[in-house]
């Protein structure tokens, strides 16, 4: 009775705990690697004062935003303004369930073994899918209750731009899973195994549909236009303040580590060091393997999930932003029958190499 | 029973890219722009009335608060308006200072111009790439004039002081840097798709209208237009340097940033030939302290980095005017706002107010 219950429910939520804290530690680092990152390319110094080279400063941020006056406009909805931030966030922090943030073994705890992820779903993709578009009910609800134009445009376009690029998302990663065999991500890292190539090779297109459909997503420059500071003011999350306005801010940033940590699962291998099957180069694992076999995985997971990050911020510091129309158009025309297209020739790859 | 409804909105005052207290009441269907009501007024100060109480010098500092962002342009115009009035020749060398404190103002102006528009439309970078390059100008009129915003740097028949040691090889080694640093701004947007898509066939404004709202400076030479100051009634001494004035076609926002970027290349000419030919000697003609101008009324322009800047003076023979009054590129260029964005969206207005380049001091005076 005890044995099942620590395995079914404390190690879960153990993990779930560990992994929560972890992702918000990383998002907060986030905040303050993007402010770097963006001072180096762009001339200036970023923050430096809180803390050696400004390392505490995302810690004074948040302490900050917490002490905050929490304002809600008089005339909002106010179960709904204060629900919003909530059902934004909740669905990014869900998608992490499935996400393997290593693999190559299991930590091994007073007898119990864990594996490195919550939960190896044999769905996992498609439950991220699912997961992961129900982060624009938040943005939307909180861009209509808040009772303010500038928030309800912006609530209108995110929807408007989820709808067009939800689809190219979801294709895009069906070559994968018709490569693969599999919609498990853990089934999906070892079938690249397997394949002795990691799917960007053979999936280039794919991952730059992914990609862009995932920057647009997470209403990330160039597609920032929910937010659009210098036509909407800030967009859907005009009126919010203090702790709300935080979790928006929480949900974009975790929502971008999980488009990373998708992509590095789904196209650049996973866990796996480069060239995971060639024995010679097993000193890239830097020796972490020693201490427990789990270590690797997560290091090599963490830098190619941080070369994607690196990429949204440089995508940050470099695109002026989309017009509303011309963002519709790209989805339509161009990324919707570019991920059909790449089904199709996967297809045609797979039955022919059978 | 389910109808679709017009919606005003209000962009402005307080708006990140109204570009100061511009007030824009928008009517909206969707996000189509279909009637603009331009309201300004927040920042009036009445200078005119001003001035009509000061003397003649102490005019001039007024003219500074006018258009902050290129207050060498107002300086010059009202010093030169005055001593046309009074007939006063001006010593060469302080003519050639002028011109180049001037396009180098001119520089500066556009590349505020540049890093906010881009701004506007999303990309940030150059916004931090135009003000590196903007610091090094405003070090030289600090250099100058003591100042790096409203300079005060004219004196009606010349100026207050010569060149300070070392200025123009400064000056010069700005000149030769800033080629390259333009370079950046050009990989960075010029054939950018983003900012292509943005830019090109927004905001239109063809010759005719133009014309009819009395649109001036690089708006007007979009539109085919090929009136600039400097070439068509020159002054100062503008007639000696070799440069061209950019003129395009398609009348878009793209063009008058490809114009803009074609002026800032020019100027860096000018402001070349004349520190090649910097004549030595004095710098301040033999004018009075107390100015009592002969009666009689004087309007004259110069071409500031928004158009044409133009000062009318009415003289009743005392030492302070009588009328004053400033034509303002600015304001004028704004009547043409509503006529550009109606029926596009509301991400091009932002784009438009950019590309119309205003200074709210310089439209509410």
């Amino acid at each position: 009775m005890a044995d099942t219950l620590i395995r079914n429910l404390a190690i879960p939520l153990g993990q779930i705990l560990v992994v929560l804290g972890v992702v918000s530690l990383v998002v907060t680092y986030l905040t303050l690697l993007e402010r770097k990152i963006l001072g180096f390319m762009q001339l200036r110094l970023a923050p430096r004062r809180v803390g050696p080279h400004g390392i505490l400063q995302p810690i004074a941020d948040a302490v900050k935003l917490l002490i905050k006056e929490d304002i809600v406009p008089d005339k909002a909805d106010r179960l709904l303004f204060t629900l919003a931030p909530i059902l934004t966030i909740i669905p990014a922090f869900t998608a992490l369930a499935v996400i393997p943030f290593s693999g190559g073994g299991t930590i091994d705890l007073f007898g119990y073994s864990i594996h490195p992820w919550i939960a190896d779903v044999n769905v996992g993709v498609v439950f991220l899918l699912a997961i992961s578009s129900l982060g624009v009910y938040g943005i939307m609800l909180g861009g209509w209750s808040s009772n303010s134009k500038y928030s309800m445009l912006g609530s209108l376009r995110s929807a408007a731009q989820m709808v067009s690029y939800e689809v190219p998302f979801g294709f895009s990663i069906i070559g994968v899973m018709m490569l693969s065999g599999t919609a498990s991500m853990v089934g999906i890292v070892e079938a690249q195994r397997a394949a002795h190539v990691w799917y960007f090779v053979p999936q280039f297109l794919g991952l730059f549909l992914f990609f862009v459909s995932g920057v647009a997503e997470t209403n990330r420059l160039p597609f920032d236009l929910p937010e659009a500071e210098s036509e909407l003011v800030a967009g859907f999350h005009t009126e919010y303040s203090g702790m709300k306005f935080a979790l928006f801010f929480l949900a974009e940033y975790t929502s971008m580590i999980i488009i990373a940590s998708i992509a590095t699962t789904l196209f650049l291998g996973g866990w796996m060091r480069p060239f995971p099957n060639v024995e010679a180069l097993g000193w890239l694992n830097l020796g972490l393997d020693w201490i427990s076999p789990v270590l690797p995985g997560v290091f090599w997971f963490a830098t190619k999930t941080f070369l994607v990050l690196f990429v949204y911020l440089w995508l940050r510091g470099t695109f002026p932003r989309y017009r509303y129309d011309q963002l519709m158009r790209l989805g339509w025309f161009w990324m919707i029958p570019l991920s059909i297209a790449n089904v199709v020739a996967t297809g045609l790859a797979v039955i022919l190499a059978r | 029973m389910f109808r679709t409804e017009m919606m005003d909105i209000n962009m402005g005052p307080q708006h990140p890219a109204t570009h100061g207290v511009l007030r824009l009441k928008l009517l909206l269907d969707g996000e189509t722009v279909t009637d603009t009501d331009v309201i300004i007024g927040y920042l009036h100060r009445g200078v005119e009335k001003l001035c009509e109480t000061k003397n003649y010098h102490m005019i001039e500092p007024y003219t500074d608060r006018l258009d902050y962002v290129a207050a060498m342009y107002e300086n010059l115009g009202y010093v030169e308006t005055v001593e046309k009035l009074m007939g006063v020749k001006v010593p060469e060398r302080a003519e050639y200072i002028r011109v180049i404190t001037a396009e180098l103002q001119r520089i500066a102006s556009h590349l505020v111009w540049l890093g906010t528009h881009a701004l506007d439309i999303g990309a940030m970078t150059v916004f931090f790439y135009c003000f590196r390059e903007r610091e090094i100008i405003l070090d030289l009129f600090e250099a100058f004039c003591g100042a790096r915003l409203t300079y005060n740097a004219y004196r009606i028949g010349g100026l207050p002081w010569d060149l300070p040691p070392g200025w123009t090889d400064r000056a010069r080694h700005f000149v030769k840097i800033f080629p390259e640093r333009q370079k950046e701004y050009d990989t960075l947007l010029t054939k950018n798709r983003i900012w292509l898509g943005r830019t090109k066939g927004v905001g239109i404004l063809r010759a005719e209208d133009a014309i009819d709202f009395g649109v001036t400076g690089p708006c007007l030479r979009s539109a085919g237009v090929d009136y600039d100051l400097r070439k068509a009634h020159p002054y100062s001494v503008y007639d000696r340097f070799q440069f061209d004035v950019p003129v395009t076609y398609n009348c878009d926002t793209y063009d008058r940033y490809l114009i803009r970027m074609e002026e800032m290349r020019q100027s860096t000419r000018i402001v070349e030939q004349a520190l090649d030919h910097l004549p030595a000697g004095e710098v301040m003609a033999k004018v009075p302290k107390r100015i009592k101008p002969p009666a009689g009324e004087v309007y004259h322009t110069v071409e500031g980095p928004r158009g044409e800047l133009g000062f009318y003076i009415v003289s009743q023979g005392e030492d302070k005017p009588y009328r004053m009054r400033f034509r303002s590129p600015s304001f004028v260029n704004l009547q043409a706002l509503p006529h550009m964005i109606r029926g596009s969206l509301v991400a091009d207005v932002v784009a438009v107010i950019g590309t119309l380049d205003i200074v709210l001091g310089d439209v509410d005076r």
